[in-house]
């Protein structure tokens, strides 16, 4: 158990940034403007990340394994380490950076390293979904801002009740999207791991109502790590996130949130996939995609539903920019990292 | 617990607001009664305004004391303040204005004093309307627009007014002394300065509007 622990640390120092960084994408808003305590925000993002993690995690997880089904525990510890490393040194050199593009680009570094085929129709599913996703929520937080404003230009709320309203419906978006990051994003995290490592958990059972598999146990405990990272570093990038970066009203908070909430849980809900195949809709695929970006997406949105005059190019561009630079750093850290811990500390990695 | 804790602030402001509608409407009746010589009401009048001035006052603390203590509308908490903050200026200038009638009693001029009630009718529409314009700030942001427009009409017209009285009582001859002239230009003055602080209210709150709209 406790080699597992080691090897398992890479991923779970990613799950720690995860959350320290992407539960301030969720929460940012409402903390810094004081609507949400903090407190309050990190209790409630812990609970809904696990369970978002465990009960609708495999999803997403599943696309990546099919990228790189990484065989060894060593590989998925190097691989892991590499995303995180990426991370770390991109956010320190202040780019832009998603957890969700390391993680692809270590695992296609792992590839190159191991000769495998890169399965490209999983490549393209993801890299499709990349682009997808930060349009979807701007699209989806133009149609909320619309609904809401018709609302509340029809049901003529008083500003102090208004405000008790917005901090409750807060909390609940905050709560759908922390389930959602849970379930989109512990991919990042465990998803490397899968293959390698769930294996040697045993089920357990919760006295016949439930029974938590390997993968799900795997899960568990990287959505420990994310909460770790929650409550011990995102106050500080909440409040960056709620006073800084964006100027939103507590109202278009909410439809930022519940927007981004929306795009990520489209992207990682098997049920909902299995229920749009069953009408014979057309599905979304399940992809670990960028929180951030789903964020900036439907500011983007918020702005354009005002009239286009706030709309910032510079930060489509970065965005742009982050799609191709996280994944090739990542996969370059990855190769180096694999052949170091290969060769100088004799592991398999492949 | 959290929408019982609103509605007793709503109720606050509600009857704050209506309290500078009813400062309107006592300072015009009592400016009436003061042109028609009945010196006895207008001063139950003056009393009246005060007791009413006192009371907004207890009535803007605690809105104060609630929002602070309970953490409300952190994001617009300043504004709500700023508004009624300022929005007490007008109940105030209505009650000095009175005060200052009962301290000086100015010479009521015939030839002048259908232009006084006139501009005491024009001040406290601005009141009026401002007074819609802060009830539509909290529950129906995008009627405000429209009754700020009426306030500045009305301050506007009460600018007009007060000219008019001024170039009376100095370009006419029935004011023989220039003290009386004097007297005469300082109430015009006292008068249009309510429908002055209505749009010095209606100017921030025009500003509080944009940072509100979503």
């Amino acid at each position: 158990m406790s080699t597992i622990i080691i090897f398992l640390s890479s991923g779970l120092f990613l799950g720690w940034s995860l959350g320290a960084n992407d539960a301030a994408n969720v929460w940012g808003t409402a903390v810094g403007t004081r609507m949400v305590s903090f407190k309050k925000a990190a209790l409630v993002a812990s609970i809904f990340i696990l369970l978002g993690a465990v009960i609708s995690g495999s999803g997403a997880s599943h696309t990546l394994g099919k990228l790189g089904a990484i065989n060894e525990l060593a590989g998925a510890f190097t691989v892991a380490l590499a995303a995180a490393l990426s991370v770390f040194w991109m956010t320190k050199a202040a780019l832009p950076v998603s957890t969700s593009q390391a993680i692809v680009g270590a695992i296609i570094g792992w590839n190159l390293f191991s000769g495998s085929v890169i399965d490209m129709k999983a490549l393209t599913k993801i890299l499709g979904t990349w682009i997808f996703s930060p349009i979807l929520s701007a699209v989806v937080a133009i149609i909320l801002y619309f609904i809401i404003s018709s609302i509340l230009k029809h049901w003529k709320i008083h500003l102090i009740r208004l405000d008790g309203m917005t901090r409750v419906a807060l909390l609940a978006a905050g709560a759908f999207g922390s389930y959602s990051l849970g379930a989109n994003n512990i991919a990042n995290v465990m998803g490397v791991f899968v293959h390698s490592a769930s294996g040697m958990f045993t089920d357990i059972s919760f006295g016949g109502l439930f029974t938590l598999n390997g993968v799900q146990q795997l899960f568990f405990i990287g959505g420990i790590a994310i909460a770790v990272g929650v409550f011990t570093y995102s106050k500080r990038v909440m409040m960056t996130v709620g006073s800084g970066i964006y100027e939103l009203t507590p109202i278009t908070a909410f439809i930022v949130v519940l927007s981004s909430s929306i795009v990520l849980f489209l992207f990682a809900s098997k049920g909902l996939q299995n229920l749009l195949i069953s009408h014979n809709l057309p599905s979304f695929p399940l992809v670990p995609v960028s929180s951030s970006q789903s964020i900036v997406g439907a500011v983007i949105g918020i702005g354009i539903a005002k009239g286009g005059k706030n709309l910032n190019l510079k930060v489509l561009g970065r965005i742009s920019a982050g799609w191709v630079a996280t994944p090739v750093i990542a996969a370059a850290v990855a190769f180096i990292t694999l052949f170091i811990v290969q060769n100088v500390f004799s592991q398999v990695v492949y | 617990m959290l929408f019982n804790r609103a509605k007793s602030i709503e109720s606050s402001i509600d009857k704050y607001l209506e309290n500078i509608l009813t400062a309107g409407l006592i300072f015009e009746s009592g400016i009436k009664e003061y042109f028609e010589n009945k010196f006895e009401k207008f001063e139950e009048r003056t009393k009246e305004i005060q007791k009413l001035e006192s009371e907004s006052d207890e009535i803007r603390r605690e809105i104060k004391y609630k929002l602070y203590k309970e953490l409300l509308i952190p994001d617009a908490r300043g504004d709500v303040l700023g508004l009624l903050e300022t929005l007490d200026n007008v109940i105030d200038t209505a009650e000095m204005v009175m005060i200052r009638f009962s301290i000086e009693k100015p010479t009521i001029w015939p030839e002048l004093k259908d232009d006084f009630l006139e501009l005491t009718s024009a001040s406290v529409k601005s009141v009026f309307e401002l007074v819609s314009a802060s009830r539509a700030f909290f529950r129906e942001i995008t009627k405000v627009a429209d009754s700020l427009i009426q306030v500045h009409f009305w301050e506007h017209e009460a600018d007009k007014i007060e000219e008019r009285i001024m170039r009376k009582a100095f370009e006419g001859t029935f004011i023989a002394e220039l003290s009386q002239k004097v007297h005469m230009r300082y109430f015009a003055e006292r008068i249009s300065m309510l429908a002055d602080e209505a749009e010095d209210v209606a100017d921030r709150l025009d500003i509080y509007t944009i940072k509100r709209s979503i």
